[in-house]
């Protein structure tokens, strides 16, 4: 909301120690926040004046174009009283047009300084100015053309432009709606310096009578009051006054045709949105009532409606003429031909306002106003005000007959106990203070004993609760006298051991090197097809966003993978070569038949109800997913480098499950979107948690990323259920230490985790560690066969170990090897 | 050699001749001071104290005396060797430490090498600004909740008093989820987290809910789907603005500095009344020459968020008694404060994944 300090001070009389800055700072503090002050004269020095174009030569130029020689009469305002000869581009005036000159010495926004020149073979002694060259925005083309009464030639501009008026910009908050009129201001102006204010609603009315024009109204729920006044010998030629326009235009609406502006106007200056009918395109009474099935309006916008039964309507004999508190129809919209014209102002119930406006994706300062609640009160001093400048501006008479239709809804009455302010707020304020200030407010307040009753006044419809009472008077109070006091709270646990095992992960994920990333969410089935997912694969069931940002990503992701693989080709595209990143982040998993309830709000919901809540939730896993390309080790004076592979996947997870205390069994498997050779099944006991590996070469390529690139994604929170949260210490022998290494030679197939097993198994439990340190094949071995080399160490808890102890178990191990895997020691 | 003597006549031996012993002596000490190295020294032990050495050799040949005389050609003996050894022992020392010294020249190596053998991985700085600012609240004895990322319409708005036809919920860009009837969508705020801690926990309730959010925004330098918040609640007797305002001085004090405190200013939420903007000092200039600051914009303060009251209607539809019990909460954006507490100047940085945004960082902030 816009409005002019000058309008302001129109209903409150600020004295000239408030500052254009203690004001707005009172406002802001009051709850109508400072968004910003524009004054447009400070950006231009004079002499800005008005002028009087006396003769225009039009002359043509080489290039085509045609300027404008012009003489101008601006008063004695150039000191000599001549007139000042100007050339100018534009040619949207005629002679005798009052235009706004800028002379030589004044400088423009942007430091432009208009001086005497030479041009087109004339001295051009200044400048005929447009809205744009001013500073004052707007769209216009060509240059300002003042309305005739504006002024004499030579007056100053500035106050005719009405640019020595700063205008103030108010954030409002959907709850003051109050504020979003000059009315609103100005009283809570008023309020914030204990100034009497001139309430430009308190006017009297006619009485209401039945010789207005016929309204019938047949949703009383939805349009609880309607006023109806009529005018006729409205002048349609008749132009909008320049102080009207501007107010029209610091607030930010374009001025239209007089009518409209009145209107306009009288809702900027009340808060009460109103429309004025062409009087002679109204066919019958008026009648607001719901809209049929398969009824259609032209809106004032030029859009055709399809509208729905739920619509309140504004209609006639000829069908709607508008649609309730939103916008008016083109049909009856006031012409240049309009002299008789019926003026509404009712008011509409805001949820059926706000429903309409969201069902016809339509805002309008009406709808803003309505669907935040208008004074009920306001109708018939509203029209009646529309009236008195119509006949004022317009030349119109004012007909007889006010139609009100309905009666304004009782204000509500709220009792509290007289301290609930200050117990809520921790302020000291005194019985007194709340009763005054709430006075202030306009409530009509009474006190019983210890407690309060208070009556909103009829401007302030979002005042219904107790807590609501509390903010008026502690807002006036001051939120800056709030003191500053800890709460008790009770001694804490710290963080759940979700939390600390997730800060764990990801400090041991750094500790291995990698990069914790944050990707949206936001996936497309172009990427189930980028990961060359199968037809029936689960992850291909994800949730779908009604309205995307980007509608070839509607869907919600299952898997990390898409966000991680896009980061990683970002990252080799802008030249990080070598990169390893991590992402631990919530997966969405739905059913399909999720269905969330609405529950209501006056108390808690059942256990059923909200067990219902809970399980149309859809169940959303925490994952963690890795992607690794380029080098896991440098290359350097220290030697070679080494490319991350898909070990490097498997033996990151291995890591974390080790830092967790997690037993993780690794298992050769296929699936998308590894390389069916270099995929690793990562399980838990008999549950699978994630899957590791390398990128399948196909994948690599739909993502743009490197080939070979490794990636493992898996289950966190399955993870995290087996971590061992509590480790018992260890014991751990001081004898010596026997070491064994042996070499078996297997089929290729037989997988080393096989191998390993069953040495484990047959050493026994002189076995302390077992360790693979080489994987040989080649001639030596022979065709299909590979070489596995062990070194095993065994130590025995309570004894040295005595000659030949360790080689038994060894042999052992070795025989139990043979038997399960066919493995044969070289 | 001589055989044993076992008789008491004098028999003349050459070596053992008292001349002949200092003579030996004297050959070995002239040689062991004069060994270079090591290796050298090692040849003087041979030649002049090994197995065959005269004083050996000179030393067995004390059984050919006759008793009487072996005593004193035994101590004479006794006594070169002693010289000897003493000498090889000095000498030895010398030369190791001599060896050592040169060693350790030799062995220098170029310290200012690279060591970059793997380069150092990071946590995002989301992730541990999330728990820097938990971490004050854990202190004060709060716990931290967390909830899902979608969730029931009726948490994200009903409960928290934002009805189907209230027209805050527009002030709420919502991504929505299909099908309609499904009433689900992504949380456009972390409150439903706090719904969800009143529903399931008795007061008194003091915990904070940091998380990732998501409103229909276009991604530009200040905007982004995707953002995260931290929102704090307390239900309990007695509660008041004035612990609210205590708690949020606490918070920026304990991250800013000493004298980072807030400032309250009226707002409107439908979920708290009376509802307040907060406002930091701004902790460059602190409010003093503001004008010049680039971080505050010339205001001296800084905004955070919104706070206020818990509105009782959402204690009713939470389960909560308002007749006995009063809350406050408040909330901010975790992205917003990280930027301007580590001046990020564009917030898709933070979405993007370029490992040189979050290794800037590193595991803790």
């Amino acid at each position: 909301m816009k409005a002019s300090l000058s309008w302001i001070r129109e209903y409150v009389d600020l004295p000239a120690d408030v500052t254009l800055d203690k004001l707005t700072e009172r406002l802001t503090m009051l709850g109508l926040k400072l968004e910003a002050v524009t004054n447009p004269a400070d950006a231009i020095t004079g002499p800005l004046v008005v002028g009087r174009v006396l003769t225009i030569e039009k002359e043509p130029q080489k290039n085509g174009k045609v300027i404008n020689w012009c003489s101008v009469d601006v008063g004695d305002a150039n000191g000599t009283g001549e007139p000042q000869g100007i050339i100018c581009g534009a040619h949207n005036f005629v002679e005798g047009d009052l235009v706004v000159v800028c002379l030589p010495g004044a400088v423009l926004p942007g430091d432009f300084v208009i001086s005497e020149r030479k041009t087109y073979g004339h001295l051009s002694a200044g400048m005929i100015c447009s809205a744009a060259e001013l500073g004052l925005g707007g769209d216009h083309d060509g240059i300002i053309v003042l309305p005739a009464d504006a002024g004499a030639p030579g007056d100053d501009a500035f106050g005719v432009l009405g640019m020595d008026d700063p205008v103030i910009e108010f954030e409002i908050n959907p709850d003051r709606a109050y504020a979003l009129s000059l009315r609103g201001i100005a009283r809570e102006a008023a309020l914030g310096f204990e100034l009497p204010f001139t309430d430009p609603a308190a006017r009297s009315t006619p009485a209401a009578d039945d010789a207005g024009h016929p309204v019938v109204v047949e949703d009383s729920e939805g349009c609880p009051v309607f006023v109806a006044r009529t005018v006729s010998g409205f002048d349609p030629t008749a132009l909008t006054p320049a102080w009207m326009a501007t107010r029209l235009e610091q607030s930010g609406m374009r001025p239209i045709s007089l009518g409209v502006d009145i209107s306009n106007y009288v809702m900027l200056e009340l808060g009460q949105p109103n429309h004025c009918y062409d009087k002679a395109r109204l066919a019958g009474p008026i009648r607001v009532r719901r809209a049929t099935a398969g009824e259609k309006l032209t809106t004032l916008d030029s859009v055709v409606r399809q509208l729905s039964e739920a619509d309140l309507l504004i209609a006639d004999d000829n069908g709607a003429i508008g649609i309730a508190g939103l916008m008016g129809g083109e049909s009856t919209e006031l012409s240049e031909t309009t002299t008789d014209i019926v003026v509404e102002a009712a008011h509409f119930d805001p949820v059926t306002v706000f429903r309409a406006g969201k069902r016809h994706k339509l805002h309008s300062e009406a709808s803003k106003r309505f669907e935040r609640g208008v004074d009920p009160l306001l109708p018939q001093a509203a029209a009646d005000r529309v009236v008195e400048l119509l006949v004022e501006l317009g030349g119109a008479t004012a007909d007889a007959g006010t139609t009100v239709v309905g009666t304004a809804p009782a204000p509500v009455s709220i009792t509290i106990p007289v301290d609930l302010p200050a117990r809520i707020s921790g302020i000291d304020i005194a019985a007194e203070t709340t009763l005054a200030h709430l006075a202030a407010v306009g409530c009509d307040v009474s006190l019983d004993g210890e407690t309060l009753t208070a009556v909103a006044p009829s401007w302030r419809p979002d005042v219904t609760d107790p807590y609501d009472l509390v903010e008026e008077v502690v807002r006036i109070v001051g939120y800056d006298q709030v003191p500053s006091v800890l709460p008790p709270a009770p001694a804490g646990r710290g963080r759940s051991e979700s939390q600390r095992l997730r800060r764990r992960v990801g400090l041991t994920l750094a500790g291995e090197g990698l990069v914790e990333t944050i990707s949206y969410p936001f996936v497309g089935e172009a990427d189930w097809d980028r990961l060359d997912l199968p037809a029936d694969d689960d992850r291909r069931t994800a949730l779908r966003v009604v309205n995307p940002l980007n509608n070839e990503e509607p869907l919600l992701a299952t898997t990390l993978l898409p966000g991680l693989l896009k980061a990683l080709a970002r990252n080799v595209g802008r030249g990080n070569t070598d990169v390893a990143l991590f992402e631990t982040s919530l997966v969405f998993a739905p059913t399909g038949d999720e269905r969330a309830p609405i529950l209501g709000v006056d108390r808690r919901p059942t256990d059923e109800e909200w067990a219902s809540i809970e399980k149309a939730v859809p169940r959303q896993p925490m994952h963690l997913a890795i992607a690794l390309t380029g080098h896991a080790e440098e290359a350097g004076w220290w030697g070679e480098g080494r490319s991350a592979s898909w070990s490097d996947a498997i033996g990151t997870i291995r890591t974390l499950a080790t830092e967790l205390g997690v037993e993780l069994e690794v298992a050769s498997t296929t699936r998308e979107p590894w390389h069916p050779g270099r995929c690793a099944e990562l399980r838990i006991g008999e549950r699978v948690i994630g899957h590791a590996g390398e990128l399948h070469p196909k994948v690599c390529k739909a993502y743009g990323v490197p080939a070979r690139s490794a990636v493992a994604e898996i289950d966190l929170d399955a993870l995290l259920e087996h971590a061992t949260t509590v480790v018992s210490g260890p014991r751990f022998s001081s004898y010596p230490v026997a070491k064994e290494d042996v070499a078996l030679v297997v089929d290729a197939s037989v997988p080393s985790a096989a191998v390993e097993a069953a040495l484990r198994e047959g050493a026994g439990e002189l076995l302390e560690s077992i360790r693979l340190f080489d994987v040989f094949t080649g001639d030596q071995v022979g065709e299909g066969k590979k070489s596995l080399a062990y070194a095993l160490r065994f130590r025995a808890a309570d004894r040295t170990l005595k000659e030949g102890e360790a080689s038994a178990a060894r042999d052992a191990a070795v025989a139990l090897a043979a038997e399960r895997t066919g493995a044969v020691q070289r | 050699m001589s055989g044993p003597n076992t008789d008491y006549d004098p028999v003349e031996v050459t070596p053992l001749k008292a001349e002949e012993v200092e003579r030996m002596r004297d050959e070995a000490l002239v040689a062991i001071a004069a060994a270079a190295d090591l290796d050298e020294l090692k040849q003087v032990r041979l030649d002049h104290a090994g197995d065959r050495s005269p004083i050996a050799l000179a030393n067995r040949e004390i059984g050919a005396l006759p008793p009487q005389a072996r005593k004193e050609a035994g101590a004479r003996v006794g006594q070169a060797r002693g010289a000897i050894n003493k000498a090889l022992g000095e000498r030895s020392a010398v030369l190791e430490e001599e060896h050592e010294a040169r060693m350790l020249v030799e062995e220098s190596v170029d310290v200012t090498l690279p060591t970059d053998r793997r380069s150092r991985g990071a946590r995002h700085p989301i992730t541990t600004f999330s728990e820097r600012l938990a971490d004050i609240f854990l202190a004060m004895g709060w716990d931290v909740a967390e909830g899902p990322w979608v969730e029931a319409e009726w948490l994200n708005f009903d409960a928290l008093n934002m009805g189907a036809d209230h027209p805050a919920r527009t002030m709420q860009d919502t991504f929505w989820l299909e099908p309609a009837e499904a009433a689900l969508v992504l949380r456009t705020h972390t409150s439903p987290v706090q719904a969800r801690t009143m529903l399931t926990q008795e007061p008194p309730i003091y915990v904070v809910c940091p998380g990732r959010v998501y409103r229909t925004d276009e991604v530009d330098a200040t905007h982004s789907p995707v953002f995260h918040q931290i929102e704090g609640l307390v239900v309990d007797k007695g509660i008041t603005m004035a612990h609210l305002k205590g708690t949020l001085d606490h918070m920026t004090t304990a991250l800013f500095g000493e004298g980072i405190t807030t400032r309250f200013r009226p707002s409107y939420f439908p979920f708290t009344e009376p509802s307040a903007e907060m406002d930091m000092v701004c902790f460059v200039c602190r409010g003093v020459d503001s004008d010049a600051c680039r971080t505050c914009r010339g205001e001296g303060w800084i905004e955070l968020g919104g706070c206020g009251v818990v509105n009782p209607r959402v204690l009713t539809a939470c389960g909560i008694d308002p007749e006995v019990y009063s809350g406050v909460a408040f909330g901010f954006g975790i992205d917003r404060m990280l930027m301007f507490r580590h001046n990020v100047t564009d917030l898709r940085d933070v979405f993007e994944g370029d490992v040189r945004f979050a290794s800037a960082f590193g595991t803790e902030i």
